[in-house]
């Protein structure tokens, strides 16, 4: 029997259109915009200014705080102007926009493909290496990866777990990385389990990628202490508590961090970035999204620069459909629906989706039945439709007292719902308000 | 047998008087009768525009006061404070008549759709993760937060501009739709003479052709309306300009001169300069050169 | 720009599951018991349901237009299904009049005057039934006898009635009781839908399979009355029947099957399911041995029903990280 976590879960159509696509490399484009916000946590600090010129590499912004992280130019050319520009909320955020000319790289950086494995750095010294390449969490979370391999005191870390799954329907990001990248992966991960004390890894794959599984367990057998389990396909897999407890049987508290069950989990994309850093000097500048949607005419695995505009990834895909009605970056389940398409690629971008039309107006909601099929799929163990009523009637602390911040917005209840409730939506914002709440009695 | 049941039914009922007796002495609460005189003037809607879980928290905070100073039932007004004042034999404090101003003037031809919204049709919801359907991120998004929230009926969103509306002659200044709208948009300000208010239809943060570029009808924070003011009434900061109603004596001389008719003059009569063609809150820019 | 982009919150796909597919669902899971009817009471089985199902849906239709004033929602199929199952709580020969004044009950007091689906605290077609029961004892325990040989030709109101095993056991005449192969194909007196167990419990499995009900309600009321059943019947077993007559007559399967795990009045947690399912095992059992009613299935489900607010407060599921 394949493990996965054991409460809730759903098994939404797994659609990876791009799954046999090998990872193309994408041209850069003649101007790049890039948001000095990537990450969770403080923007960076712009360090360049109006008119300097800046390589491949270069550090453009320094991390603005302790969770924070510094970010690289992904082009060599001229900073043309920092400003404002749209993130995908439509809302205007400070980036820095760069003219590209040429493509001249840091000369720091090893542009070799040659497999690096030895490393006689020691932990901290990995760690600051990794902070100082801009390394956050590549799945879609953002957190600054440097901060996760630093344990709050009290905590010891036993176990690195890797993270991929790739539950989300449509995306192969992960996948193509691991087939094609997959003992860079394993010298990544043995680079964290280094930085982090621990001498052994799991790296937990839904098996819905057997090629994956296979050509990792061959190559894994060379790396000691690092163990790779097949999972059965269940999302929310990739929650970062979900895998804890499909991977090592323990969960969480409500409210703890995932340390305090002796794991980290780092994607399976980050561990790569660990390589490229530690081992190559490469900051992280590019990153493979996936582009794709059932209307897409030619679905693709690309390896693209920071900063690139969407709408040149979906160009290099065959355009955008005619009857295009979103454009999601990120999977169908968690990622976010675009303003624009000229929203640019950043490192949180693990794919972009098009849904048809027909496929992204919702349907009417109706009242609830009290099936209970939400609270049966939540994998948090919530009851979603008394939260989501909570939130409705601004019952706070009803909501606080059902857990509502323990909620991890997998989508799951919405997924499910038989009357289209909107679920989620309410809960999203009952648990930012419920959270308000608890850092003002806190303060 | 008769009697055994009278005494008996007798004797039950004289224990449970005794009872019920010492009951209301040991666990009797002395609640202040003046406490329900004021309840009984106020108008019961529970609102909390005072600032008190509803009227029953008003009438005690007025009772325990020692002055009436800072406590105002902004629904009834200074009639119902009146009433009040000569229960509690208090002096009562004036106040001013306030009313709820909707600081959005982007219509739906002024400020043009850039994308559709299909989530849960509610302003706070749609807020948390997005800036709006159109290029304006500070505007009205026309959900209804505000109407929802409204105890009077106040206040609707014109299908016609895609904005809310405040009804002059529902408002109580209650403020629920102010706390409501998560854009801060609606602002409660002094109601004026003859309900005639002049004010800043306009809250976007962003520079002027941004601004503009977004919405015909914003704020571009060009500062001639500053510059025109005579009583220092307007002050302009993040790019968008703010009429201090304290200070304001509406002379009309900012609507004149903004480019963009963000600045609004209501329940005025016409002007003379321009008879009947022009509607009160949508000055022309032509009318700008006239007065220079 | 024409082709504006649409935004909205995630997720930004649905399962595509909804009401009416459940509500079709739970209604092709009683075909087996309907055909079982038709078999056995004929014609009568027929129009029974045929006039509930007819006069559930008016009454749906005229309270949601005229006095609700909203969209009717009739094809969500709520209605039909609480048709059907009223249908199936009700004697083969019992006369149009009373199915419709049942109906309405249904409808109308068990569902509309809660604000419609999704809101009312009982099971609508249980209103209907107990309605009928309270109003109409002698016609709503008077059921034909069924005789397969004779089923088809059979008239509708004529046909000859008798006692079922219920009352029979009530009555403390355990020896004129059917063989249990009987009872379990249904040859035997009763409710229109609730003779069959085999065909009941063939709707089970579709309705498992199909995910649209989980094992929790129907085992834990089947299993407490089993155990309770037997105990008595350990205990004096000239006075109390055998669990297995138990688990086999009366409205015992229809209701656990297909009553007590109506959504809008079963708990929504698992453990709450299986308190509530143990709940109406021991009332039934209760109403059965000691009551003066023959069948307490009915009035348990009911009662549980109105209890269901209340394991939903308390019985919450199992959180993630919890104990």
């Amino acid at each position: 029997m394949l493990r996965t976590f054991r409460i809730g879960g759903i098994h939404p159509p797994e659609n990876k259109l791009s799954a046999d696509k090998k990872i193309t490399v994408l041209a850069t484009p003649k101007q790049v915009i890039i948001p000095l916000s990537q990450h969770i946590g403080a923007p960076a600090q712009a360090v360049v200014k109006k008119g300097d010129p800046v390589k491949v590499g270069t550090l453009l912004a320094k991390a603005g705080g302790f969770v924070s992280a510094n970010i690289h130019s992904s082009v060599s050319g001229k900073v043309n102007k920092i400003d404002n520009a749209i993130d995908s909320s439509g809302y205007k955020r400070p980036a820095i926009y760069i003219d590209v000319e040429g493509d001249e790289w840091e000369e720091t950086i090893d542009r070799s493909d040659a497999l690096v494995k030895e490393c006689t750095l020691s932990s901290k010294e990995i760690v600051d290496k990794i902070a100082a390449a801009g390394i956050v969490g590549l799945g879609g979370a953002t957190f600054p990866t440097q901060v996760k391999l630093m344990p709050p005191p009290g905590n010891k870390a036993e176990i690195i777990i890797i993270n991929a799954v790739e539950c989300e329907p449509y995306l192969t990001s992960d996948h193509s990385l691991m087939l094609e990248k997959s003992e860079q992966i394993l010298v990544g991960v043995t680079l964290l389990m280094k930085a982090v004390h621990v001498n052994k890894a799991i790296i937990g794959i839904e098996n819905n990628k057997p090629d994956a599984i296979a050509l990792m367990q061959k190559q894994a057998v060379s790396y000691p202490g690092i163990e790779i389990m097949p999972l059965k396909v269940q999302y929310p897999q990739g929650g970062e508590k979900q895998l804890i407890d499909a991977v090592i049987r323990r969960q969480v508290k409500s409210g703890a961090l995932p340390i305090s069950a002796g794991a980290v989990v780092q994607n399976v994309g980050t561990a790569y970035a660990v390589y490229e850093a530690v081992q190559k000097n490469k900051p992280l500048f590019e990153r493979v999204v996936t582009v794709t949607g059932k209307a897409v005419s030619n679905p693709s695995n690309f390896l693209v620069r920071m900063g690139t505009p969407i709408s040149t990834l979906i160009e290099a895909a065959g355009g955008i459909p005619e009857n295009t009605g979103k454009i999601i970056g990120g999977g169908p389940m968690m990622g976010k629906a675009l303003i624009s398409a000229e929203v640019p690629v950043t490192k949180g971008s693990s794919g972009v989706l098009l849904l048809t039309q027909e496929e992204s107006v919702r349907k009417p909601m109706h009242d609830c039945i009290r099936c209970a099929k939400c609270v049966n799929v939540c994998p948090m163990g919530l009851n979603p439709t008394l939260l989501m009523n909570a939130t409705e009637f601004k019952e706070w602390e009803l909501a606080e007292k059902n857990y509502i911040t323990d909620c991890i917005e997998c989508g799951s209840c919405s997924y499910t719902c038989p009357a289209n409730r909107p679920l989620l939506d309410y809960i999203r914002s009952g648990k930012g308000k419920v959270m308000g709440i608890i850092r003002a009695r806190k303060s | 047998m008769i009697l055994i049941a009278v005494i008996s039914l007798g004797a039950i009922g004289a224990i449970g008087a005794v009872f019920l007796y010492a009951a209301s002495k040991k666990f009797e609460v002395y609640e202040d009768p003046r406490i329900a005189q004021v309840q009984e003037v106020l108008p019961g809607a529970n609102c909390g525009g005072c600032g008190y879980p509803g009227c029953g928290g008003f009438a005690a905070a007025c009772v325990k006061a020692d002055s009436l100073d800072g406590l105002l039932c902004p629904v009834g007004g200074a009639e119902v404070m009146g009433k009040v004042a000569t229960i509690l034999g208090k002096e009562a404090a004036s106040a001013e008549p306030m009313i709820a101003v909707v600081r959005c003037n982007g219509t739906c031809e002024a400020r043009p759709r850039t994308n559709r919204y299909d989530g849960v049709q509610s302003c706070s919801i749609a807020s948390t993760l997005y800036g709006g359907e159109t290029g304006c991120t500070f505007g009205c998004l026309g959900y209804g937060d505000c109407v929802s929230v409204c105890n009077f009926d106040a206040i609707h969103i014109n299908p016609a501009t895609g904005l809310a509306e405040v009804d002059e002659e529902k408002c109580t200044s209650c403020g629920a739709c102010v706390k409501a709208c998560p854009k801060n948009i609606i602002e409660l300000r002094k109601k004026g003479p003859k309900s005639r208010r002049i004010f800043v239809s306009c809250v976007n943060k962003d520079k002027g052709g941004v601004a503009k570029k977004a919405c015909a009808n914003a704020c571009i924070g060009c500062s001639k309306c500053q510059k025109e003011c005579p009583f220092e009434a307007i002050t302009i900061e993040n790019n968008v300009a703010y009429i201090d109603y304290t200070k304001c004596r509406l002379c009309r001389k900012c609507v004149a001169v903004c480019p963009t008719g963000a600045i609004h003059e209501l329940n005025f009569p016409p002007r003379k300069v321009e008879p009947k063609e022009a509607p009160a809150s949508t000055p022309k820019v032509k009318e700008e050169t006239n007065l220079k | 720009m024409e082709n504006k982009l649409i935004v909205s919150p995630s997720p930004h796909i649905h399962g595509g599951d909804s009401i009416s597919k459940n509500m079709y669902g739970v209604l092709i899971a009683l075909v087996p018991a309907f055909l079982v009817s038709l078999y056995f009471f004929g014609l009568g089985a027929l129009i029974v349901t045929v006039a509930s199902v007819f006069f559930c849906v008016l009454f749906e239709y005229l309270i949601q237009k005229f006095l609700m004033k909203k969209e009717p929602t009739l094809y969500d199929g709520s209605a039909i299904l609480t048709g059907v199952l009223l249908a199936f709580n009700l004697p083969s020969n019992l006369p149009i009049w009373i199915i419709a004044i049942g109906a309405l009950a249904a409808i109308g007091i068990g569902k509309m005057s809660f604000g419609g689906l999704g809101n009312n605290i009982f099971n609508p077609a249980l209103t209907g039934r107990i309605f009928l029961l309270i109003s109409f004892p002698a016609q709503m325990t008077t059921w034909p006898i069924v005789d397969a040989l004779n089923a088809f030709p059979m008239t509708y109101t004529d046909a000859t009635t008798g006692a079922t095993v219920l009352s029979l056991m009530n009555e403390g005449a355990l020896d004129k009781l059917p063989a249990v192969s009987d009872m379990l194909v249904g040859n035997m007196g009763g409710s229109l839908g609730e003779v069959s167990a085999l065909a009941l419990i063939l709707g089970l499995f579709y309705m498992l399979w199909k995910k649209i009900i989980t094992w929790h309600i129907p085992v834990s009321v089947l299993a407490t009355v089993f155990v309770f059943t037997g105990i008595m019947h350990l205990i004096n077993p000239a006075q109390y029947a055998d669990p297995f007559v138990h688990l086999l007559s009366g409205g015992l399967m229809l209701g656990a099957i297909f009553m007590a795990t109506d959504y809008v009045t079963s708990p929504m947690s698992k453990s709450g399911m299986l308190v509530y399912g143990v709940g109406i095992g021991i009332l039934t059992t209760v109403i059965r041995l000691f009551g003066s009613y023959p069948e307490g299935m009915s009035f348990a489900i009911f009662i549980m029903n109105g209890v269901t607010p209340l394991i939903n407060s308390y019985m919450k599921p199992k959180h993630f990280g919890g104990k």
